[in-house]
């Protein structure tokens, strides 16, 4: 890794520490208590595995508008199985499944239209937002209670983290590995960094697309996986604009629009910071439009910031 | 070096035209005038300035030394937007039209007439346009047309229009013919005569020979960033012309290893589009020679995988037919493209990224990927080929043009490929650097122990790296590959008759 990489990454870290020692100043010492980071960390899961889903799909130079309505569906489809009887793990694998699948249609479209992903996935977001309401029949969806609710409960001293944070940790860090450590992750950079070159170069451009979609789909899956388990019911109209949301924790995280640069730790640092805001907002009591006035200051300024050091750079 | 003689008062003049980059003199006191109702071509080979004498006159680079005057009047534009106000206008070889908007709104783009607080007075708009297009004698243009729906020459005639709207003083048009058909340069030179008749002043800027003697009154040659030359069309034949691009640029720069022809490894018959067929050997450098546009660029990437055949037969080693870049690869051809920024290398990402991207399968098996193994890889090619840069790890970007090329050229190695495919090799990069990517070139075809010699397919524009480096040299025109003949049989003023449209090899 070179010095500037470092710095670049450290710059998002020290822009965490920054608003943390903010909201501390400001809502006091309880601020870093063990129950409230675990508050946090809670609070920030679901956003967080869809973001690093979303870092692939941005690396590459693409962009999907969908998350929000996917993770709607997922929250349907786990509650309609659940009420067939069907087993909590096949429930939650078979809502993945019908997720990432919707991922690799936005692929296929993307591809073989060669529509811009940001207007296939538009499309998109309704549709699967209207198929989760037909689905659900417009209303929440009751479930049975099994362990599936039990993914993000507190815990009580056996183990460090709910289940469901432990498994972003871990896909996070395999996201991180497929992205360094594999032909794949390599092909995914070189398509968002220059497509022409990686033609010439013979990397599979569509099918490497489609596989990031579907792939960056089923992380998707697995937030509304942790969303169902938070609510307990199948909601077709849950995290309408999440997408938003998810876009900013890449785009404070480094990643870059027009493709090729985005790290999962960077991401990870991007949902953090946002998180932190939105606690330390409540617990000040400030209002929900300060939250929002102050997250949309950070990504201006995040990306003015990385407009200014790549300028320097000369790239 | 004589001066450009000067017929009458001039419309337009420049005088001692001096620019340097760094250590590298692009004009060093270039004269060049026209006056009112007259044609100067401006002839010279690529690399000889125009472009940057072209920059120069549109505003976006200022002279070092030297002056211009417009009507007798001193003439310093300190950008594009100056140079159109005092009446310059340019006619690139890339149109630059709104697509979407009306014939109108094109014409009058910039200069639209108002009623009153900037609402368009459309009457009057189309009434402007509708004289102006009349003015070149082309009605059939309806104003109210999409512009992108217009063939390519009728944008063109567009473009003049707007012009002619504006009221500009100078015309330049830069190599307008290159993406026009038979008939359709014929109706320019028609419009440009009628221009001429009208008064305007035109420069008129072209590879082409036979173009300028048949359009313009007088011709300019730049050679080196020199006036080589000039005069009146009428009284000199083509093969003075390239006697003056020509001049005595033999230089040993290239150098020449024993070299031994082997097999046939590449065999092209009939291919479309390019009308080309050709054989190359291991040993042995073949060169492609055409101006910009002819089509010699999109041959390559037709071979390589990059654009549609429409028929023919391609052999590549012990494969037939058609294939995808990535097979290409597999079958031991690497292309190197002319486009270093845009296509060849992915400026965001590192050196050893850029360097290994089509054979990333060494560091790792089963699709895994070491960075180690990838690292170690490119640092063996930064130190075989001397490439500047800090480390595999650094941004391709960060690097000099010279530097890149060479990373560019090393994907060719690491991937071991037994064709390379060179589109304009060294483009753009430092005189240094040029005398390193021909012995690399000159390497990789030589006879030498160990290892069975390579082939060389290279295009180029500039003729005498051609004459230096290639065994044999086929000439491309208007997008038909000719026959190849030896590079030792033929002379670099043969081949710029040829290559310019004149007869010869």
């Amino acid at each position: 890794m070179t010095t500037r990489s470092l710095i670049e990454r450290a710059g998002t870290f020290v822009g965490l520490v920054l608003v943390a020692i903010i909201f501390g100043l400001l809502v006091g010492p309880q601020f870093f208590a063990p129950t409230n980071l675990e508050l946090m960390a809670r609070q920030m899961a679901i956003v967080s595995i869809a973001a690093v889903g979303m870092t692939i799909v941005i690396v590459s130079g693409g962009i999907d508008l969908s998350v929000g309505s996917m993770i709607a569906l997922c929250t349907v489809v786990i509650a309609q199985l659940l009420r067939m009887n069907v087993s909590p793990l096949f429930a939650a694998l078979g809502a993945i499944a019908t997720v990432a699948f919707c991922g690799f249609l936005n692929g296929v479209l993307i591809t073989q239209l060669r529509v811009v992903p940001f207007i296939v996935t538009l499309g998109t977001m309704l549709i699967i937002r209207g198929a989760a309401k037909g689905l659900g029949e417009e209303r929440r969806i009751e479930a049975p209670q099994t362990w599936l609710n039990d993914l993000l409960r507190v815990t009580r001293g056996e183990a460090l983290l709910p289940s469901g944070i432990w498994a972003v940790i871990v896909l996070s860090i395999l996201v991180a590995l497929l992205l360094r450590y594999t032909r794949f992750g390599r092909h995914v950079f070189a398509i968002g960094s220059n497509e022409r070159m990686a033609r010439l170069c013979g990397v599979a451009i569509t099918r490497t697309k489609i596989v990031v979609y579907a792939l960056s789909a089923a992380f998707v899956g697995f937030a509304g996986l942790l969303q169902f388990s938070k609510l307990s019911v199948g909601d077709p109209t849950v995290a309408v604009g999440l997408e938003l949301d998810v876009i900013a924790a890449v785009i404070i995280g480094g990643g870059s629009l027009s493709g090729g640069r985005g790290t999962v730790a960077g991401t990870l640092i991007g949902a953090a910071i946002m998180t932190v805001i939105q606690i330390g907002c409540s617990q000040r009591g400030l209002a929900n439009w300060v939250q929002q006035i102050v997250t949309g200051c950070i990504i201006v300024a995040a990306v003015a910031l990385d407009r200014i050091r790549s300028q320097r750079g000369g790239v | 070096m004589t001066a450009t003689p000067v017929a009458g008062p001039s419309r337009f003049a420049m005088r001692g035209i001096r620019k340097a980059f760094g250590a590298t003199i692009a004009l060093d006191g270039v004269d060049l005038s026209v006056t009112e109702g007259e044609i100067c071509g401006l002839i010279g080979q690529n690399g000889a300035g125009k472009s940057t004498l072209m920059s120069i006159l549109s505003g976006a680079l200022q002279p070092d030394a030297g002056e211009m005057w417009i009507d007798g009047r001193p003439f310093t534009p300190h950008s594009p937007i100056d140079a159109r106000r005092a009446g310059v206008a340019m006619i690139y070889q890339e149109l630059s039209l709104a697509p979407h908007l009306s014939v109108m709104e094109n014409v009058m783009m910039g200069a639209e007439p108002m009623r009153f607080a900037g609402v368009l007075d459309w009457a009057r708009m189309r009434e402007m346009a509708t004289r102006a297009l009349g003015a070149l004698g082309h009605n059939d243009i309806p104003p109210d047309a999409t512009v992108g729906s217009l063939s390519v020459a009728a944008q063109q005639i567009v473009e003049i229009a707007r012009a002619i709207a504006v009221g500009s003083r100078v015309l330049v048009l830069d190599e307008p013919t290159s993406s026009l058909g038979r008939d359709d340069v014929q109706h320019l030179f028609d419009l440009l005569r009628h221009l001429k008749a009208q008064g305007h002043a035109i420069v008129y800027i072209s590879h082409f020979i036979e173009e300028v003697k048949t359009v313009a009154d007088r011709f300019t040659v730049l050679r080196d960033g020199r006036n080589a030359g000039g005069g009146d069309t009428a009284s000199a034949t083509h093969d003075d012309i390239v006697a003056l691009m020509v001049g005595q640029s033999v230089s040993n720069l290239f150098p020449r290893s024993p070299r031994t022809r082997g097999e046939a490894i590449l065999d092209v018959k009939d291919l479309e589009p390019g009308s080309a067929s050709l054989t190359l050997h291991r040993g042995e450098i073949f060169g492609i020679a055409g101006v910009l546009g002819s089509g010699r660029t999109h041959l390559l990437r037709t071979l390589f995988g990059l654009e549609p055949v429409r028929s023919g037969r391609v052999r590549v080693g012990v494969y037939s037919g058609v294939a995808r870049p990535h097979e290409r690869w597999m079958q031991g051809m690497g292309l190197l493209s002319e486009d270093r920024k845009e296509e060849g290398l992915a400026l965001t990402l590192d050196v050893a990224d850029n360097l290994t991207m089509s054979k990333l399968s060494r560091f790792g098996p089963a699709g895994l990927l070491f960075p180690a193994r990838q690292r170690s890889a490119a640092a063996r090619w930064i130190s075989e080929l001397a490439i500047k840069c800090a480390g595999p790890a650094q941004k391709a970007g960060e690097l000099s043009g010279g530097n890149q090329q060479k990373i560019a050229i090393a994907r060719l190695l690491h991937h071991d490929v037994d064709i390379l495919v060179l589109d304009e090799p060294t483009r753009g990069i430092d005189v240094g650097s040029k005398a390193q990517v021909y012995r690399l070139i000159d390497a990789l075809v030589a006879d030498a122990p160990g290892h069975k010699p390579r082939a060389v397919l290279m295009v180029s524009s500039y003729l005498p790296e051609l004459l230096g480096l290639c065994d044999r040299i086929a000439v491309m025109q208007r997008g038909r590959l000719g026959e190849a003949v030896p590079a030792q049989s033929l002379t670099e003023h043969e081949l710029l008759m040829a290559v310019t449209g004149g007869t010869g090899a």
